[in-house]
């Protein structure tokens, strides 16, 4: 029992830290505006009417977690009670949509990295002309011409889903790549040898020795990649006006003031995220398990 | 006609150059040539497809309109750079690295909050916290003040984690050696932990480089004044000028490789006694 608190505990504490500083941070940061309109009402304010105003207000500069989680249930609980779970107000519709394209660009993503880095472990020539430019490509900040891309690719008839997937793409496949030829070339001189000597093809070099020992790298890169996947979703859906998704969340939100929404729709993709890796996490574990790697 | 029979060419011997390159004894000039070769080649294809097809400019303009346009534009494009890179993305990344910096160092004193505050750190580490744009820019303005503030948060925890589990990087040898030298606390610190700490510093340090890039520029989407990289670009997007947003993309090239080659040559004159920079030579 102390092990688990020992454990926990440290976390409890932190977080607990976290909500009260966030309370007080969104009294602090709220009172100019509630000292505002005090003094135009021509009212002097307590301090526990002070801070009971900072608690409510309609769009608060911070707003305290409660009116946060009050809209996060507004819009994702209620509206399943109500029958209305993919109407375009609930938040589900709108982390439905960021979902679908990070989901479609992860997969491509994860693809691509992986065709690239068997290539790279097994072409010279690749390895030293691809490699340099792999890492170069993450040197450029790629998210910059997420506008660009999505315009273009609006212009030659393809909108919706792919413009954004091929964002998440592009940001998801550079740790696979890193990490699969890594994980590609673990094996070592002697088990490489082992293979000869049981006179074993390219092919079954590959496939029973290579990708096997590569399967640690392939989930920790898995797990870098869908954080940046969703980011990438995220930040496709800013150009496209606003129309739908969690990024589009952020922007109207950012538009017309609405701090309470930019605030939810920000936990949602928190939370999404921490969901995606830890299913992740989740499949790493037994899949290791399964071939005797669990550490 | 001839643009896509001088593209077929350019591949070809292209791709022949870097087979038989490659394929030599690797030094260093080979090591260099092959990925430059490799790049030229694929601009020389661009130009070639982009004029042999006739694809419009709006669409995908070709290097050379790119090239003019960067040339003609140099003031706009400086005046970017100094916005969103200089007062922006710099400022923020200094102090974001700083004060993940001491902090952990902080941390690392004491236990408690390690078990508290790692755990989630790697959690935040995790989280699209590009999506704190629109409230930074909400609290601090239009102005760059907004953009460093972003940088500081991306930056933040890649660079607390990193210090962290480097200044774990010592083994209990090392650190009992100190303790029978009679070593206090700063001293431990200073000779033995920080510089076991570079690798792993640098490592966040180079990681960051390119979220403070990323910080800065995606941060003016949100709002800016009327100059900085982001806010061109998603206004030329606007204009469909695309050869303008080329030119921006250049800058931001140009720039992300700069920031992570220096930090990274930084790296190899600090660490230089780590096993991953010896064996290059």
């Amino acid at each position: 029992m102390r092990g688990l608190w020992f454990r926990i505990g440290p976390i409890i504490t932190v977080v607990i830290a976290i909500f009260v500083l966030w309370y007080a941070g969104s009294v602090a940061l709220n009172s100019a505006w509630a000292h505002d309109k005090a003094k135009r009402a021509g009212v002097e304010l307590s301090t526990s009417e002070l801070i009971a105003d900072t608690m409510n207000q309609k769009k608060p500069k911070l707003p305290p977690p409660h009116q946060v989680g009050a809209e996060i249930w507004k819009t994702t609980g209620d509206m399943v009670l109500r029958g209305k779970a993919f109407s375009k107000r609930s938040l589900i519709y709108h982390s439905w949509i960021t979902l679908s394209s990070t989901l479609l660009g992860f997969v491509l993503g994860t693809a691509l990295g992986i065709a690239l880095a068997v290539g790279i472990v097994y072409n010279r020539t690749m390895d030293m002309s691809i490699m340099p430019w792999v890492i170069a490509s993450q040197t450029i900040p790629i998210l910059a011409i997420a506008p660009m891309i999505i315009v273009v690719l609006n212009a030659i008839g393809i909108s919706g889903l792919l413009p954004k997937a091929v964002i998440s793409m592009y940001l998801s496949f550079f740790p696979v790549v890193v990490g699969m030829v890594k994980g590609l070339r673990s094996p070592d001189h002697m088990q490489l040898d082992q293979m000869k000597t049981w006179n074993a093809s390219g092919n079954q070099e590959f496939w029973k020795l290579r990708l096997p020992s590569s399967m640690p790298y392939l989930f920790t890169s898995l797990k870098v990649a869908m954080a940046a996947s969703l980011v990438g979703a995220i930040v496709g859906e800013l150009p496209t006006g606003a129309v739908a998704g969690l990024g589009a969340r952020l922007l109207g939100g950012s538009y017309y003031g609405q701090t309470i929404q930019i605030w939810s729709a920000l936990l949602t993709a928190a939370a999404l995220a921490a969901a995606l890796v830890g299913i992740i996490g989740v499949i790493q574990k037994h899949v290791l398990k399964r071939m005797g790697m669990a550490q | 006609m001839s643009w896509l029979i001088a593209g077929i060419v350019v591949w070809l011997v292209g791709w022949g150059l870097n087979v038989w390159l490659a394929n030599l004894p690797k030094t260093r000039l080979t090591r260099l040539v092959v990925p430059v070769l490799f790049g030229v080649t694929l601009i020389a294809i661009w130009e070639c497809v982009v004029q042999g097809f006739n694809i419009n400019p709006v669409l995908l303009p070709p290097p050379s309109m790119i090239a003019v346009r960067f040339a003609s534009s140099t003031s706009i494009l400086w005046q970017d750079f100094v916005q969103t890179v200089i007062k922006g993305a710099l400022s923020g990344y200094i102090i974001g690295c700083g004060a993940a910096f001491l902090i952990a160092v902080v941390i690392d004193r004491f236990p408690f909050l390690q078990r508290g505050l790692l755990p989630i750190g790697n959690f935040v580490a995790a989280l699209p916290v590009i999506g704190m744009a629109p409230i930074l820019v909400m609290w601090f303005g239009f102005d760059w003040q907004s953009k460093a503030a972003v940088v500081v948060i991306m930056v933040f925890f890649p660079m607390l984690v990193n210090t962290v589990q480097g200044l774990q990087a010592t083994d209990h040898m090392q650190r009992d050696l100190m303790r029978t030298y009679a070593a206090s606390y700063p001293q431990t610190l200073l000779k033995l932990r920080l510089p076991a700490a570079m690798p792993f510093i640098f490592n966040g340090l180079k990681i960051s480089t390119t979220l403070a890039l990323i910080g800065a520029i995606v941060a003016e989407f949100f709002g800016s004044p009327i100059k900085g990289m982001g806010f061109r670009i998603s206004t030329e997007v606007g204009r469909l000028a695309l050869d303008m947003v080329w030119a921006e993309i250049v800058v931001a090239a140009i720039v992300g490789s700069a920031f992570y080659g220096g930090v990274a040559l930084l790296e190899k004159a600090v660490t230089f006694w780590h096993p991953s920079q010896r064996g290059q030579e």
